[in-house]
């Protein structure tokens, strides 16, 4: 069963992001921002702090509208798409609240079956065949009964994701799903989402990390003091010169000494 | 199948409802005696007494808490925090200083019928809901701590005001404003309840029509409208919902503390967060507990009555703690 690819979508790209600007209080936060990510693609989006990253994503969520410029998901302005029909489109998956009421794994995900759900209709027996499939396929069975309030931060990031994935959306938004993460989970989640890549769902997600944008994602955009710096396939961005532009840092790179991947290292201060 | 268990439990609640909307008119000072409440024409003062005081007195207690855990519910859901209750907004020091105006200055308004201390409460906290409103969309967007500090800070003004009109009145206005803060259905008649009703029953509409919106605004604003809820208008659906409902029910009766806090707590513990049954079972539990709680307090010191705010808030105040305790 391929969930996610949706066959009848023209090869524009699933998300076209141009001219994007944003000031808050007479300080601009995004300035004149394009990007495509094509369909299928797995684009990290990276930067340093208060780059406006995750303020991005907010804007092509419609969280932040009084944004200029436009974002348009399968050809379509965001504007014109009512929520929960964006909703079958994009799937987002933000750096997570807290939970405070002592719901299951399960009634987590199945809350991602929203967009689906008419306001008249119940959840049906599909939604729960849905789920448990997607449980399955992301290694959260056994995490379904569980009160999310008792789960580790790599656990519950993995039941957001499976929410996400409820949703049935041809593009995943993530910001920075495995930051605070032990390499374990880290290694887990991004796997998963390679997995759902190869089915066909474009990932777009926010990181930290250099060498998971390279060796996890096909392209690069990075970000820094909110006008784009790099955009190009992730091989490209293993370059002193770029990596200094975007974080203002020398990177010395390694072969990794059994895998032969180019890695960055932050370098000493000197060169 | 998961629900079957959820759905006994509010069952079960609907039929302690019935029974307690039943057997409570019948106790009072004196037992009335089912001759009487069949046939009130023939059998004087006791069918008087059970149609004209007791019945109206049981419907406003059960509408009253009803209401006051329906919204108790919401608040918590929109503000993601269980110690929320349906008067963190300052909507009852804002009905209280309309009632405290109304007594003081012996403002003799009337509009269709309400009687005028009702009427001002009402105003009251119709001011207060739209003040914080007002203030939290100034701050752009509406942003929930925002919204928690302005309700803080209008609470403690309109407390002010408040303590300065009782300050100028004479003992008796003093005394009536203190009892009003106590809260209470003493009622007369059926108009108070047709003056709250239609409040308490578009508010419980609107919460019940947005069960699945609320189970999701409770895992936080950006995870809901990735989800596809339109935050916004949900939000601003059921803070008018539960303002309405909590206005409606402090205009009539005065604040009572601690319903919307507990029900809605205990609920959650018999059937779970999920508000598809959360919802009836606080709005049925509400109702009950009100209600016993109210004939509790008009029988236990007859023919003296001790104000059902006071009881629910003595029950109340010790729960608080607990569950203050409880959470880390």
């Amino acid at each position: 069963m391929v969930l996610y690819t949706d066959k009848t979508m023209k090869p524009s790209p699933a998300l076209e992001i141009s001219g994007l600007s944003l000031s808050i209080g007479g300080k601009e936060i995004l300035k004149n921002v394009s990007f495509d990510v094509r369909q299928g693609a797995f684009l990290s989006i990276i930067g340093p702090n208060g780059a406006g990253k995750t303020t991005l994503l907010r804007c092509v969520m419609g969280m932040i509208s009084s944004w200029t410029g436009d974002v348009r998901v399968g050809g379509q302005s965001v504007g014109s798409y009512r929520r929960r029909n964006l909703a079958r489109l994009v799937s987002y998956v933000p750096q997570s609240d807290e939970m405070l009421f002592p719901f299951t794994g399960r009634e987590l995900v199945l809350m991602g079956r929203y967009p689906h759900l008419s306001p008249f209709s119940r959840i049906a027996d599909k939604d729960r065949r849905i789920v448990d499939h997607i449980l399955q396929t992301t290694g959260t069975a056994s995490l379904a009964d569980r009160d999310i309030r008792t789960l580790s931060g790599g656990e519950r990031q993995k039941i957001h994701i499976a929410g996400a994935l409820a949703q049935e959306a041809g593009i995943m938004l993530l910001d920075e799903p495995t930051t605070f993460l032990d390499p374990c989970h880290t290694d887990e989640i991004l796997s998963i989402l390679t997995d759902l890549n190869e089915k066909g769902v474009t990932i777009v997600m926010i990181t930290h990390d250099v060498n998971h944008a390279v060796h996890y994602g096909t392209s690069v955009t990075a970000l820094n003091d909110g006008s784009v710096v790099f955009n190009g396939s992730s091989g490209d961005l293993m370059n002193n010169n770029v990596l200094k532009s975007v974080y203002g840092k020398n990177f010395i790179l390694v072969r990794h000494p059994v895998s032969g991947k180019v890695m960055a290292l932050p370098g000493q201060e000197q060169s | 199948m998961t629900g079957v268990r959820q759905a006994g439990i509010v069952i079960a609640l609907f039929f302690l409802s019935v029974v307690v909307l039943l057997v409570m008119p019948l106790i009072g000072m004196k037992l009335t005696p089912l001759q009487a409440v069949l046939d009130p024409a023939g059998s004087g003062m006791e069918g008087d007494i059970f149609w004209r005081i007791r019945i109206p007195r049981v419907l406003a207690a059960w509408l009253a808490g009803a209401g006051l855990a329906g919204a108790g519910m919401a608040f918590q859901a929109l503000f993601r925090n269980s110690l929320a209750t349906p008067f963190t907004l300052g909507v009852a020091s804002g009905a209280a200083l309309g009632a405290a105006l109304s007594i003081r200055f012996g403002i003799a308004l009337s509009f269709a019928g309400i009687s005028s201390t009702p009427l001002w409460a009402f105003a009251g906290a119709a001011a207060s809901i739209l003040l914080v409103y007002g203030i939290t969309r100034v701050r752009r967007g509406m942003n929930t701590p925002t919204m928690l500090l302005a309700g803080v800070a209008v609470s403690f003004f309109f407390s002010s005001l408040n303590l300065f009109t009782q300050y100028l009145s004479d003992f008796t206005h003093t005394f009536r404003i203190i009892r009003w803060l106590m809260g209470g259905v003493q009622v007369a008649g059926y108009r108070s309840i047709l003056e709250m009703l239609p409040l308490v029953a578009i508010g419980l509409g609107i919460t019940l029509w947005l069960t699945r919106e609320l189970d999701i605004l409770t895992t936080g604003e950006e995870m809901a409208t990735g989800r596809g809820v339109d935050v916004v208008r949900t939000r601003n659906l059921l803070f008018f919902g539960a303002s309405l409902m909590v206005g409606g029910v402090v205009a009539v009766c005065g604040p009572i503390g601690f319903v919307g806090l507990m029900i809605p707590h205990i609920c959650r513990l018999l059937v779970g967060p999920g508000h598809r049954y959360l919802a009836p079972a606080s709005i049925l539990a509400g109702g009950t507990f009100l209600t016993l709680c109210d004939t509790f307090a008009r029988t236990i010191l007859a023919p003296a009555e001790i104000p059902v705010g006071v009881i629910t808030a003595l029950l109340g105040g010790p729960f608080f703690l607990i569950l203050l305790l409880k959470e880390k």
